[in-house]
């Protein structure tokens, strides 16, 4: 974990001036229960208007089982699948991936990769919807603008399936 | 014998309680939002006053409808009918809506043949070679009901939820498959592929029985044959309503029935 936070700070300071960048950080609360899965988790930028415009993160169960793909479940992730999911022909390549265990997971974007790539400036929310099996449901936003003019940090704080959520934009 | 099989069938789709029409007649999907390679649903159907349990008769299946997102027809898996419920399974192996439909429209006659009652149901077709010309003491009324729920795999579409023209539908500009607390959801109503103003509709959430009032919407089209509901809160929600009109397919019949009912499932936020 030590190791890996070094990298992502070196891997920063390497970084080219110009690209602004957005970072995220998500925890998965370790929790008190009899039965537990690991949840599954969508993370998206909103525009003004609620509409998806970017899926940075979505974290199910891909491997095969005797029910099909884990995407049976899926829309169990109400908002985003209502929003962008149903839409999608999954996996989708750099955004879907397995589900992570408890702890806290660290996410970057530049402005040269494909999800940020055609962000329009202007206000948007970061969305992070956790859904987990025999467990509970859990939606938490951060809103900011883009792109950033002086770096801005944004935080929330899940009370059940999600930990502490933050984000913080570069310019 | 082929002519007598088509015409059981026809009589058979015809066999709906009709002595249950102060209840609720419902289907009740097991889920409306899907995903998956083979996602299958089960649903109730049933005639009760309480929403949604069975605890009255059970919905007959024969006058059963299943609309696939492409518009074509598909069959129910292991359809069955107990006591006090139908029940069926649908696999849903095309991405989109499917429409799920009971539809019963015929003709009932009574009258008095050697001094016994006869009853008797049909069609327009069958009712001028069945029912003798000369029935004594003769009354015909028509019936057009529907009732049916919407499920969705994948991303919804609206193939299946064309306008059939016949009797009283709904034409959904929310999606149903598109209903969430706290949102406005907007139909428009229509009477044989005619948009109809005044029609009232009358809006329950399921568990009733875990509540001490039904608390019932109350919603009437406006002269654009359109209504729209807040949801209040999530659930699985029965939305029917009820009219007649003299336009009958025989002369013989002086009125016709008309109904219309809805399962629609409104999710949380």
């Amino acid at each position: 974990m030590r190791v890996k936070l070094f990298i992502a700070v070196t891997g920063l300071l390497t970084m080219p001036a110009y690209a602004a960048e957005l970072q995220v950080n998500v925890e998965i609360p370790r929790l008190n229960v009899a039965e537990y899965h690991r949840p599954y988790v969508a993370i998206w930028l909103e525009g003004a208007d609620h509409q998806v415009v970017a899926n940075l993160a979505v974290w199910y169960q891909m491997r095969e089982t005797a029910e099909g793909h884990g995407t049976k479940w899926l829309p169990d992730l109400r908002q985003w699948w209502r929003k962008s999911g149903r839409n999608l022909d999954l996996p989708v390549d750099g955004v879907t991936g397995p589900t992570r265990p408890v702890g806290r997971h660290a996410l970057s974007f530049t402005d040269a990769q494909p999800q940020l790539k055609d962000l329009a400036p202007g206000q948007y929310t970061l969305v992070v919807e956790a859904a987990r099996e025999v467990g509970g449901r859990e939606l938490v936003k951060i809103p900011f603008t883009w792109p950033a003019t002086a770096p801005q940090a944004g935080k929330a704080q899940g009370s059940s399936e999600l930990g502490a959520v933050s984000l913080a934009v570069r310019p | 014998m082929k002519h007598h099989l088509i015409l059981a069938v026809a009589l058979a789709s015809l066999a709906i309680p009709f002595n249950a029409a102060a209840h609720k007649a419902w289907l009740r999907p097991s889920q409306t939002v899907l995903a998956g390679t083979d996602p299958w649903i089960t649903v109730d159907a049933a005639v009760s006053n309480d929403l949604f349990y069975f605890n009255h008769v059970p919905l007959r299946l024969d006058g059963l409808v299943i609309t696939a997102p492409d518009g074509s027809t598909v069959q129910p898996q292991n359809p069955a009918t107990g006591k006090y419920r139908s029940v069926f399974d649908v696999a849903l192996q095309q991405q989109g809506t499917y429409r799920i439909a009971v539809v019963n429209s015929g003709l009932f006659a009574s009258w008095e043949e050697d001094g016994k009652p006869k009853r008797w149901r049909g069609n327009s077709t069958s009712f001028a070679s069945e029912v003798p010309r000369d029935a004594k003491n003769l009354r015909v009324s028509q019936s057009v009901g529907r009732n049916e729920t919407f499920v969705t795999n994948g991303a919804p579409n609206k193939t299946a939820l064309e306008p059939v023209g016949e009797g009283i539908e709904l034409v959904a500009l929310t999606h149903p498959n598109d209903l969430y607390a706290g949102e406005q959801a907007k139909f428009r109503v229509l009477l044989d592929g005619q948009p109809a103003a005044g029609l009232e509709f009358e809006i329950v959430r399921g568990e009733t029985r875990y509540r001490n009032a039904q608390d019932e919407i109350k919603a009437t089209t406006d002269a654009q044959g359109e209504f729209s509901v807040t949801w209040p809160s999530a659930g699985m929600y029965w939305l029917e309503t009820s009219s007649q009109d003299d336009r009958t397919s025989v002369p013989q019949a002086s009125q016709r029935r008309l109904g219309y009912v809805a399962t629609l499932e409104v999710l949380p936020q």
